[in-house]
């Protein structure tokens, strides 16, 4: 196993940790995604490309976006809104 | 012939009177009964404090930890009891670990009769370069045939659980789902422009050449679904609908799933009873060649793609 691929192996196992400490939904998902994405990269190290396309395409994209619109139907991200008030009580 | 009465000899009449209970113009209590205002019945903050006081020395004793032996006992072994499990578990998978052979052994039974002859003859059987492929479509059809019905089905949940049927409440599920972005984003509008194009013909050409190249239906489906996704995040539903409504997604999905049963069948009956089939293998490396692979990865294609944007549009709207 190169250095590159060590590396890579690193990152995969802090961002497996952090998604389950993250406290906002909206970052774990994030997070969620970038592991999709190295877990990807590493599929091209192990040469399988066809695992990685489908990794690339799947996980870091179409499940990441069905999580974004879930959390959307059930209103958990509701940060720009905060933010907006919390400018419109402060510039008050 | 009726004559038309006067309005005042009306108002005496007691249809006029019914009529105007009914519309409920006039209150038949107001003026005509004795009515007293009600006291709102406050109590005073003392009593609920004490009454809180009260409800939280019963919760207390409950669920006082000294004073319930048993839900203290209960706590601690229940904390004991997921620690040990834990533990198990662990050893157990640990331990199952410890039995598999080493990698890279040549004598593992992972490397039998099987696998040798998928990479000998893998292609003179099935005519594809890409050995993955192959195998997946041609010696696994069988298996595969399974994951798109699955596809399939979990759609069909998906749909039975999210659609919404009413027309009315789909426009307001797209006015609550789009209140908050802005309509019409210069930025992601500009990048969906240039990239779907790419996207699709990326897409299609992952699957069109999943014989020949890393790829197949699967991958190509995804990403051609991720750029609908796309598409629609950056366009909206209405453009979107002018050349995928969910008219075209029935026909597209059935057709799709049809096809590779029929193919399918075609392939295991001649397959199972020995007979030749008449379908050429070509030569390998020529976009028409392997057989069944070209056709199964083009409807398996379709069926991903259209399940992707279905989960999408179900999602986000309740409907394609």
């Amino acid at each position: 196993m190169t250095l590159f691929q060590c590396i890579l192996m690193g990152f995969l196992i802090v961002c497996a940790v952090s998604v389950s400490f993250s406290k906002n939904l909206l970052n774990s998902i994030l997070i969620y995604m970038s592991y999709s994405l190295i877990m990807s990269i590493l599929w091209v190290c192990l040469e399988s490309p066809d695992l990685a396309i489908t990794e690339a395409a799947v996980g870091a994209g179409v499940t990441s976006i069905l999580f974004f619109a879930t959390l959307k139907k059930i209103q958990a991200i509701r940060i720009e809104k905060e933010k907006q008030q919390e400018e419109g009580s402060q510039s008050e | 012939m009726s004559k038309l009465r006067p309005q005042k000899e009306y108002e005496k009449t007691t249809a006029f009177r019914f009529f105007r209970w009914l519309s409920g113009s006039k209150d038949p209590y107001i003026g005509e009964v004795e009515m007293h205002i009600q006291e709102e019945n406050i109590l005073p903050e003392e009593t609920i404090i004490e009454r809180m006081r009260e409800a939280q020395m019963r919760r207390d004793k409950v669920y006082d930890d000294e004073l319930n032996k048993p839900a203290h006992l209960f706590h601690k072994v229940y904390v004991i009891m997921a620690v040990l499990f834990c533990i198990a578990l662990v050893a157990v998978l640990l331990i199952t670990v410890s039995y598999l052979p080493p990698s890279g052994n040549p004598d593992n039974p992972v490397n039998n009769v099987v696998s040798e002859r998928y990479i000998e003859s893998g292609l003179q059987e099935t005519g594809a370069l890409n050995i993955v492929a192959g195998m997946i479509l041609t010696y696994r059809a069988f298996d595969t045939f399974g994951e798109t019905n699955v596809l399939f089905i979990a759609t069909c949940c998906v749909m039975i659980l999210l659609m919404v049927d009413d027309a009315i409440l789909k426009k307001q599920a797209v006015l609550n789902d789009r209140r908050y972005e802005p309509k019409n984003d210069a930025i992601l509008q500009g990048t969906a422009f240039i990239l779907c194009p790419i996207i699709f013909i990326f897409g299609i050409y992952i699957i069109l050449n999943g014989h020949l190249s890393p790829g197949g239906g699967f991958s190509g489906g995804a990403i051609m679904g991720a750029g609908l996704i796309l598409y629609v995040s950056a366009f909206g539903f209405k453009k979107t609908q002018r050349f995928f409504d969910e008219h075209i997604y029935k026909i597209a999905k059935i057709t799709a799933l049809c096809m590779y049963g029929l193919i399918g069948t075609y392939f295991y009956m001649t397959g199972a009873n020995g007979i030749e089939n008449h379908i050429p293998l070509g030569i390998p490396g020529h976009i028409l060649s392997g057989g069944i692979i070209l056709p199964i990865d083009i409807c398996v294609g379709l069926e991903v793609a259209c399940t992707m944007y279905a989960f999408y549009a179900l999602f986000r709207r309740g409907g394609l």
